[in-house]
C-alpha cells in the first residue's frame, strides 16, 4: 500500500491535537479501547471535551506537563493510503524536533489560528519547511467556527502568508490553503456546508489525491550499505552491493562510477531477494552487481557516470544544532553523509538566523541548541556530495559528537 | 525480461535498517518470540541478505509459560532456514535467585524476562538487539527511535534520545551500551498481516481460530492452563478463539473469532474496533506500564 509521511507542527492552542484526533476519528482509526482510554483520562483531568493529545503524548512527563516534548508518530489509513504523521511541538525550543519531523515528510501541515493570523511560530514553521524543501505544504487555517466562518478572515491570512512566501527561493514548493474547524470537523475529513464559499478540497481529500510521482526526480545515488558475499559454493564469486536507491531509477546496463575511487563499470544485475529486475525505482532497497570485479566497500556511492556530484575537502551548509553543547569554530565532529563517515572541523560560522526570522546575525561566534545557521567545514578527506536543493540524499548529513556519540546536528549543503 | 521493481516503502525501509545494523554493529542478535512480528522480521532479514544467509543469531527469552504451538513453530522455522537459535530461560534466573516468581491472581513472568534478556546481552556481548516492536502498538512505543540506545543496565532514557533525520542512522555507542533496533517501527498491525498474506508467510496455529479451554476475567478471555492462576469461581468453558498477539500464556488474552485463514484475519482486523494491545494483560497494569518496563530494559 502507498505510504504518505506527513509532518505537523503547532502548539496545543492551535488545535493540532484536535485536528489529528479528528482525522483519526473520522477515518475510524481510533479503536474503542483507545477512545475509551481518552474519555476516561480526559474525565479524570476534569476536561469537558476529549483531549486527543492524551493519545499521542506517550510519556509520563508529557502527560504531567500537558505538552508534547518529543516527536510522536501517528498512524492511520484509508482504503487508498497509509498515513504516518510525525507530530511535533511548535515552540522555538523544539526547533530540532520540527526539523527531524520535516526531514521524513513528503507533505507538511502548518496550522494557523484564524483569530491570531500569521504569527512568529508561522514564520518558523514555514522557514523549516522551506529549508528542508518539503514539496507540499498545507496551510490549515483553523478555528474558522470562532470567526463565524468569515471568508475575509481566511483571505487576509492567505494574503499575509503569500507575502512571506514571496521571499522564498524554493519556487517549486506547492502551498495549499484550507479553512477548517478541527473541533467541528469542517473541511478536515470531509467538506461541510459551513463554508460554501470555499471550493477546494478538504485536508484528507487533498492528501488522498497526492501522488508519490510528484516528488522531484533527481540524479540517481546508490550509497553502498554492505557487501553481500555468500559463503556458498553456487555463489562462489558473487559480490552484491546492498543499498537503497535515491533520486531516480537505475537500470541494468547503466554506466556507473564508484566514488570515491572513480573506477567505472556497468550494472550487471539488479536483484531483490530471489528475483532479478531490469530496472528499480528510487526508494527501493536492492542488491546490485557490477560487470567488473572492482573494489567497492561500505561508504562508497555508485552514480551514473554522466551525473557526477561535487567533490571537495571543504563544504558550506545550513546547520540546525541539536545538542546542549554549542557548536564553535575549531571543534571536530564526525560527518555521516549517506553511509560514509568523515572527520570534519568547524572552520567558521558565517551567520546565525535570528529566532524571530527577521534576519541573520553575521557576528555570531557559536550555534546553540535549536539555532539554525550557515557553517563552513574543513574535511579530513575528499567528499562527494550534492547541493541539498538539487538532491536531498546527496546534500544532507548529520554531525556526530566524537565523545558522546550523540547526533549533535544536521546539515543541508549549499 | 523487462521487469521494473516497484518499491514497497515499508519493506524497503525495514531492509535498509537491517543492512545498517549489520554494517554498524559487530555482534547483533534478533530477539525472536515466535510471534507474527518477529516471524515477519525473519522474512525481511532473509530478503536483506539474500543470497547470503541471515548474518546473526536469533535469541528467544523463554518464560517457560509459552504456548506449545509457538515453540514447535520456532524450532521448525530455525530448522528450515538453517538459523542459529539461542534460548535463555527465565526459569534459570528464578533458580539462581536473581528474580522472584510473582504470585497471586495476576502473576506473570513477563516482567522477569528483562533480567534474562540483559544477562544474555552481557553473556554474548550483543551490541544490537533487533526487535519487532511497532510504534502503533502503544503510546510509549510511539516515541521510540529506530536505533534506540540503552545504557549498560539496559535502561531507556526517553527524554534524551538521538534525533533521527532522513535515513541517517547513528549507531555509535560506548562499550557496554547496546542499541535496540526496530525495523518495523512504522508498520501497523494491518501492514504486518497484509505482508504475511502477500508473502505467504507461515505463522503458528494459535493465530487461527481454534477450540480452547478458557475463562473470562476483567472482560478478557484467558487460557486455562496450569501456568495461569485461576480463582475457583472463574468458570472454564470451551470457546472458539484465536490470538491477535502472542506473548506467553499469562499475559496474552484471546479473542472470539472464526477467522481460520490469513485472508479472514485481514478482513477481521480491518473492521475491528479493539486495538491489538487491548488483549495484552501486561499493558493493563497502569497507563505508563510500557514506559516503566522500557526504562528497566524491557524491549
Amino acid at each position: 500500500m502507498e505510504v504518505l509521511k506527513i509532518a505537523t507542527a503547532g502548539s496545543v492552542d492551535d488545535g493540532k491535537s484536535t485536528l489529528i484526533g479528528r482525522l483519526l476519528y473520522d477515518t475510524k482509526s481510533l479503536t474503542d479501547d483507545k477512545l475509551e482510554a481518552i474519555e476516561r483520562n480526559s474525565k479524570k483531568k476534569g476536561y469537558d471535551y476529549l483531549d486527543f493529545s492524551l493519545a499521542t503524548d506517550g510519556l509520563v512527563a508529557e502527560r504531567e506537563q500537558g505538552i508534547t516534548i518529543d516527536v510522536a508518530h501517528i498512524y492511520f489509513s484509508t482504503k487508498k493510503k497509509s498515513y504516518i504523521i510525525a507530530d511535533t511541538p511548535g515552540h522555538v525550543e523544539y526547533t530540532r524536533n520540527m526539523v527531524t519531523g520535516a526531514s521524513q515528510a513528503q507533505a507538511s501541515i502548518i496550522l494557523i489560528d484564524a483569530r491570531k493570523g500569521v504569527i512568529e511560530q508561522t514564520y518558523r514553521h514555514f522557514f523549516i519547511n522551506n529549508l528542508l524543501r518539503v514539496k507540499q505544504v498545507i496551510v490549515a487555517v483553523n478555528k474558522m467556527d470562532l470567526v463565524d466562518y468569515d471568508q475575509q478572515v481566511f483571505e487576509n491570512i492567505k494574503a499575509d502568508f503569500e507575502k512571506l512566501n514571496a521571499q522564498s527561493s524554493y519556487e517549486e514548493q506547492k502551498i495549499t490553503f484550507i479553512p477548517i474547524s478541527a473541533l467541528k470537523g469542517d473541511n478536515v475529513a470531509q467538506k461541510t456546508d459551513a463554508m460554501s464559499w470555499y471550493t477546494g478540497d478538504s485536508v484528507l481529500d487533498f492528501l488522498e489525491a497526492l501522488k508519490p510521482e510528484q516528488e522531484e526526480l533527481t540524479a540517481a545515488r546508490f550509497p553502498v550499505q554492505t557487501v553481500i558475499r555468500p559463503k556458498k559454493d553456487e555463489f562462489h564469486d558473487y559480490r552484491g552491493y546492498a543499498g537503497k536507491i535515491y533520486g531516480s531509477s537505475l537500470k541494468v546496463g547503466d554506466a556507473v562510477t564508484v566514488l570515491p575511487s572513480l573506477t567505472s563499470s556497468k550494472i550487471k544485475s539488479i536483484e531483490f531477494f530471489d528475483e532479478q529486475y531490469e530496472e528499480a525505482v528510487a526508494g527501493s532497497s536492492v542488491t546490485i552487481t557490477l560487470e567488473n570485479d572492482i573494489n567497492v566497500t561500505r561508504g562508497d556511492i555508485l552514480v551514473k557516470s554522466d551525473e557526477m556530484p561535487h567533490a571537495a575537502k571543504t563544504l558550506t551548509a545550513s546547520v540546525c544544532w541539536m545538542d546542549g553543547k554549542a557548536l564553535i569554530p575549531g571543534a571536530k565532529y564526525e560527518i555521516q553523509h549517506n553511509t560514509n563517515r568523515v572527520l570534519a572541523k568547524i572552520d567558521s560560522i558565517e551567520n546565525v538566523i535570528s529566532t524571530d526570522y527577521s534576519g541573520e546575525d553575521a557576528s555570531a561566534t557559536q550555534l546553540t541548541l535549536n539555532e539554525i545557521g550557515k557553517v563552513n567545514f574543513k574535511l579530513s578527506k575528499n567528499l562527494f556530495f550534492d547541493n541539498y536543493a538539487d538532491n536531498k540524499a546527496g546534500g544532507s548529513f548529520i554531525l556526530i559528537d566524537t565523545q558522546s556519540n550523540t547526533t549533535a546536528g544536521v546539515g543541508f549543503i549549499g | 525480461m523487462s521487469k521494473i521493481l516497484k518499491t514497497n516503502a515499508l519493506e524497503s525501509e525495514a531492509i535498509y535498517i537491517f543492512r545498517e545494523v549489520v554494517a554498524q554493529f559487530e555482534n547483533p542478535v534478533l530477539l525472536f518470540s515466535g510471534g507474527k512480528d518477529s516471524i515477519t522480521l525473519v522474512r525481511l532479514a532473509q530478503k536483506a541478505f539474500y543470497p547470503g544467509k541471515i548474518p546473526f543469531p536469533l535469541l528467544h527469552v523463554d518464560t517457560g509459560h509459552n504456548f506449545p504451538e509457538t515453540i514447535e513453530f520456532r524450532d521448525k522455522l530455525v530448522e528450515e532456514l538453517g538459523l542459529n537459535l539461542i534460548v535463555r530461560h527465565v526459569q534459570d534466573a528464578i533458580d539462581e535467585g536473581k528474580v522472584t516468581e510473582e504470585t497471586g491472581k495476576y502473576s506473570s513472568r513477563n516482567m522477569l524476562q528483562t533480567t534474562t534478556l540483559l544477562d544474555a546481552i552481557e553473556e554474548f556481548k550483543f551490541d544490537a538487539c533487533i526487535g519487532g516492536a511497532r510504534r502503533d502498538e502503544e503510546k510509549a512505543r510511539a516515541k521510540e527511535r529506530i536505533f534506540s540506545v540503552r545504557d549498560d543496565f539496559g535502561q531507556w532514557d526517553e527524554k534524551n534520545q538521538r534525533p533521527e533525520l532522513f535515513d541517517l542512522l547513528n549507531g555509535k555507542i560506548e562499550i557496554g551500551q547496546n542499541v535496540r533496533v526496530f525495523p518495523i517501527s512504522n508498520w501497523t498491525e494491518l501492514d504486518v498481516w497484509s505482508y504475511i498474506e502477500q508473502e505467504h508467510i507461515e505463522i503458528p496455529s494459535i493465530y487461527f481460530s481454534h477450540k480452547r479451554e478458557t475463562f473470562v476475567r476483567d472482560g478478557l478471555i484467558w487460557s486455562a492452563s496450569k501456568y495461569v492462576y485461576r480463582e475457583e469461581d472463574e468458570e472454564v468453558l470451551e470457546r472458539i478463539v484465536r490470538f491477535r498477539t502472542v506473548g506467553d500464556m499469562t499475559c496474552t488474552a484471546a479473542v472470539e473469532s472464526d477467522a481460520d485463514t490469513i485472508e479472514q484475519i485481514v478482513k477481521e482486523i480491518k473492521v475491528s474496533t479493539i486495538s491489538e494491545r487491548g488483549a495484552r494483560i501486561d499493558d493493563k497494569r497502569s497507563e505508563a506500564a510500557m514506559e516503566k518496563r522500557k526504562q528497566q530494559g524491557y524491549f
